[in-house]
């Protein structure tokens, strides 16, 4: 499979998940189990652009496809704009379940890249967070609409 | 000075958290042994047999142990962690069962294979025989005692206190006014997003260990350890790493596994972890709140309180490791920012078969500040007062303080409230949320078929407990600056603020100071993070120690240019003279000369040489200690107390009885204010777990004992679709009793928060509301229960509708 744009080949039984899979075969931790039956949303990855729960799916089932996990999205010296936007706004305090978020809101912002307030509750209402209220996730995910907007903007000219 | 504190500034962890560089326990130990245990499915059971045969030829099985395995002190009772004298029958469990189990998930048999999937297959094929025994479920049940949990403890009880402040059964005697009720709380959990774990390290060659929890405590954990291991103190280290999320239940310890994994990794010369799954959370770690509390309250007819008597029936689950601080500070807390008049109150902390119950956010004073909350609400309903007003007439004034309540606290010290201005707080809340304006809301939406309400709710939170706190301040030969201190993070910014101290007192910029929290190897003497206390504890001695590195710097720097230390200023990392930018010294360059050296293996210490230095021939190279460092201590006299009111407008559905809050507003004081952006997210995330608490979470007990909603299919924690966007407002009591004045804020957000929806719903609906959580489901039947007559309908609502 391609992870974070980088072919990586390993052999996984046929019943190891593959939230196990990214984190203990391939060391990429930021991928985080929170529940392991797909309710909190904190190993969301991107598969094949799509956020899924990483703990409903075999490692098996990824094979010949992509995945982009937290590490893919963009590092401590270049962050994403959704990453960005999240230290701006204090969209998190533990952080275990950001890197959920943030695959999650990067495929939303994809998708409508000036969603409403509405469209945005609904949008991350798959992802459990016990520590921010949401209230600054929110605000996070318009400053990242309003950072990918200005990046665009900037590439234009 | 550089005018960090007080900034609002972006969170210097963040970056590596959100980049998955973040180091979480499980994120650890990548070819480590796993551990996973089986845990009884029974409430109640003496266990009769135990048959491992079918395991042993699970392929990558390393070890099983049973109780009887378990030597020496490992096999002990765990400790009592906090006894009390009224805790006469205080009782703790084995790590691993011991012929009887007490609940659901209690551990029996811990099994070591190569990995997770490999120690569950064996785990599973593990048969253990059970002769069940009938189980205690239920606070009234457990009271009545027609089982016991604990053969030798007669009526379940585990604790009986009684407090009083004057002569309560008196003044409400011959008071003009009595109420009497009841009201019942029911059980939630911290439940933190990153469960518990444990990873240990034993070196052989240097007979020592090191383990990484997700814990609330390092520095108590590694004395536990070291206890139970037999170890002295300095062959452990204990690490906290990233914690996602403690809440309460991470301070418990030591945890079984906390024990069990290094006492393993020991044995076996292996590496060994065992990373805690959603089922074994619920079941096996902690839960809160579940309480009975009956009321008498004698008044005038201001509503002023003359005497209050409370008797509170607190389910601690099946042992008592964590003692009974949880019902001593809803007995106390209750109070919040009022004179009771006279006050008793007597709690009995029972057993029952469920999982144990300790401290989670708010711990004990939720129930508190809703027994008294609604105790208020019920005296104005009956006065026919506004719910404000009768507040009013009870606050406790400005100038009264310090005020003490005539009470012992949970730190064994006296409950005296240091500062606080209750009356303009409650003028704030009352403006920001629109109290006065309400009846206006009200109508136009009656209009429109819509039924609103609203509520309010007040608290007082004593943060900051004691004993002590430290911090070591040392800043390196290239200008870093390396903090450290013993207690622990789990998300509050800590690398954040204390490094804003430290920038502060010091004179640093922000970048250079490096913090680390909750690492034995860098700081031992420690106390842990828990009730709102890290700020003000770990904060303050952060700036002593700052305040101490300071002085020593200035002295040197002073020597260096020839300068009087009073004449000198700390600015941007660079010793100055006031006045004179042109004769000064950076920090790191006093660093150097802090340390004078005879070897130069760099450049920076050539300098420090002893033919650099120079200097008087017939004085000593070194005064005082080497090193530009500093190590303080910060212990109160008693704690400092916050505080804050709570003002929320909700929508009942007339159709579906679905609660909606419209708005939740809070007014807050917790002292000087280091960072408002932190502060702002404490508080968001506290009323997120008072909403989940007040509409959403319970435990869900059968008769037999079984949790029935133990996983988050079940559990309701609320998503972003449940929690209302807070609007709020800060006041600044500056505390007296500690050099920065401030006060703790970790757990204010959800204090108030199940009062504030009752008596909004109640507002909305006319009908009275003294149980929480409550659902639409439960409102619904409580609405046909009003219409049948057997549930009470408040006077406003009876008045109303008769004229």
């Amino acid at each position: 499979m391609t992870v974070n744009g980088v072919p990586r080949a390993a052999s996984a039984p046929p019943r190891r998940l593959l939230s196990d899979f990214l984190r203990h075969d391939l060391g990429l931790t930021g991928t985080h189990v929170g529940c392991e039956h797909g309710v909190c949303g904190c190993c969301t990855v991107l598969f094949d652009g799509e956020p899924v729960r990483s703990c409903l799916m075999f490692a098996v089932t990824a094979s010949g496809h992509e995945v982009t996990t937290v590490e893919g999205l963009g590092g401590p010296e270049e962050m994403s704009p959704v990453q960005q936007a999240f230290q701006d706004c204090h969209g998190l305090q533990c952080g275990f379940c950001t890197p959920g978020f943030l695959c999650t809101v990067t495929a939303l912002l994809r998708d409508n890249p000036r969603p409403t307030d509405e469209e945005v509750i609904e949008g991350i209402s798959g992802n459990l967070c016990r520590c921010t209220g949401y209230q600054n996730i929110i605000k996070a995910v318009h400053r990242a609409a309003d950072l990918i907007a200005e990046d665009g903007t900037e590439v234009d000219r | 000075m550089s005018s960090m504190f007080g900034e609002a500034i972006v969170r210097r962890e963040d970056p590596r958290l959100i980049t998955g560089q973040g180091r979480y326990l499980d994120d650890l130990g990548r070819h480590a042994l796993a551990a996973a245990f089986v845990r009884s499915p029974h409430a109640h059971a003496r266990i009769t047999g135990i048959d491992v045969d079918d395991a042993l030829d699970v392929e990558g099985l390393v070890a099983i142990y049973t109780w009887e395995d378990l030597p020496g002190r490992v096999g002990e009772p765990l400790p009592l962690l906090i006894p009390h004298p009224a805790l006469t029958h205080g009782r703790t469990a084995y790590p691993l069962a011991r012929d009887v189990v007490r609940h659901v998930g209690e551990p029996i048999v811990m099994v070591v294979a190569r990995d997770r999937y490999l120690a569950e297959d064996a785990a599973d094929r593990i048969r253990v025989e059970y002769e069940t025994l009938p189980p205690v479920v239920g606070i009234e049940n457990a009271a009545a005692a027609a089982g016991l949990v604990h053969d030798d403890v007669p009526g379940n009880a585990g604790a009986n206190l009684v407090q009083e402040a004057g002569d309560a059964p008196a003044a409400i005697a011959t008071a003009p006014n009595v109420l009497e009720f009841r009201l019942d709380i029911e059980r939630s959990a911290s439940m933190p997003l990153e469960g518990r774990g444990v990873y240990a390290r034993w070196d052989a060659d240097d007979e020592s260990l090191r383990v990484y929890s997700s814990t609330q405590t390092s520095t108590s954990v590694r004395m536990a350890i070291a206890t139970k291991l037999d170890l002295p103190a300095n062959k452990v280290e204990v690490i906290a790493p990233d914690v996602g999320g403690g809440f309460g239940v991470k301070i418990v310890h030591p945890w079984p596994e906390e024990i069990l994994i290094p006492w393993a990794a020991r044995l076996l010369d292996r590496e060994v972890k065992w990373t805690e799954d959603r089922r074994e959370h619920f079941i096996s770690a902690a839960h809160e709140r579940g309480q009975v509390q009956y009321v008498r309250v004698g008044f005038d007819d201001e509503g002023r309180l003359l005497g209050l008597d409370v008797r509170i029936l607190h389910d601690h689950g099946a042992y008592t490791p964590y003692g009974i601080i949880v019902p001593i500070i809803t007995s106390t807390q209750l109070l919040g920012p009022y004179k009771p008049g006279a006050y008793r109150v007597e709690f009995t902390s029972l057993y029952t078969n469920t999982v144990i119950v300790t401290p989670y956010r708010g711990a004990g004073r939720p129930q508190g500040a809703f027994c008294m909350e609604r105790t208020m609400d019920r005296i104005a309903d009956e006065l026919g007062l506004d719910r404000t007003a009768v507040r009013e007439v009870n606050l406790i004034r400005p100038e009264e303080f310090p005020y003490d309540q005539g009470l012992i606290f949970q730190d064994g010290r006296p409950l005296i409230y240091d500062s606080g201005d209750y009356p303009e707080m409650m003028r704030r809340i009352k403006e920001l949320i629109g109290w006065d304006d309400f009846a206006g809301f009200r109508a136009s939406a009656a209009r429109d078929g819509r039924r609103v309400g609203i509520g309010l709710a007040c608290y007082v939170e004593g943060t900051g407990v004691g004993p002590y706190e430290g911090g070591h301040v040392e800043v390196d030969s290239s200008g870093r600056v390396h903090v450290s201190t013993g207690l622990t993070s789990q998300g509050q910014g800590h690398q954040t603020v204390f490094a804003q101290i430290v920038a502060s007192e010091l004179g640093v910029p922000i970048e250079d100071v490096i913090v680390t929290t909750g690492d034995t190897r860098r700081f031992g003497y420690a106390v842990g993070t828990f009730a709102s206390r890290a700020a003000v504890m770990s904060g303050n001695a952060i700036a002593l120690a700052s305040r101490k590195v300071r002085d020593k710097a200035l002295r040197i720097a002073g020597e260096a240019l020839e300068a009087d230390p009073r004449d000198l200023e700390i600015v941007e990392g660079v010793v100055r003279v006031k006045g004179d930018a042109s004769s000064s010294i950076p920090l790191r360059t006093v660093a150097v000369l802090s340390n004078p050296l005879r070897y130069a293996f760099d450049e920076a210490a050539k300098q420090a040489t002893q033919f650099a230095v120079g200097g008087s021939m017939d004085d000593p190279p070194l005064t005082g200690e080497p090193g530009l460092e500093g190590k303080e201590y910060y212990s109160p006299p008693r704690s400092t107390f916050a505080s804050g009111m709570h003002a929320a407008i909700v929508e009942t559905d007339p159709d579906t009885a679905e609660v909606r809050i419209l708005r939740y507003a809070v007014l807050h004081d917790c002292g000087r204010l280091i960072n408002p952006r932190i502060v702002e997210g404490q508080i968001h995330g506290g009323v997120a777990q008072g909403v989940g608490g007040a509409l959403y979470e319970r435990m869900v007990y059968d008769s037999e004992g079984q949790l029935l909603n133990a996983s988050f299919m079940d559990f309701l924690m609320p998503y972003a679709t449940e929690i209302p966007r807070v609007e709020t407002g800060h006041m600044e009591t500056a505390s007296p009793l500690n050099p920065l004045g401030i006060k703790g804020a970790g757990e204010a957000g959800v204090i108030p928060v199940s009062a504030v929806i009752a008596a909004a719903i109640e507002d909305a609906e006319g009908i009275r509301v003294s149980r929480m959580p409550i659902s639409p489901s439960e409102l619904f039947h409580l609405r046909l229960a009003a219409e049948a007559g057997t549930a009470e309908r408040t006077n406003r609502a009876r008045s109303s509708a008769s004229s």
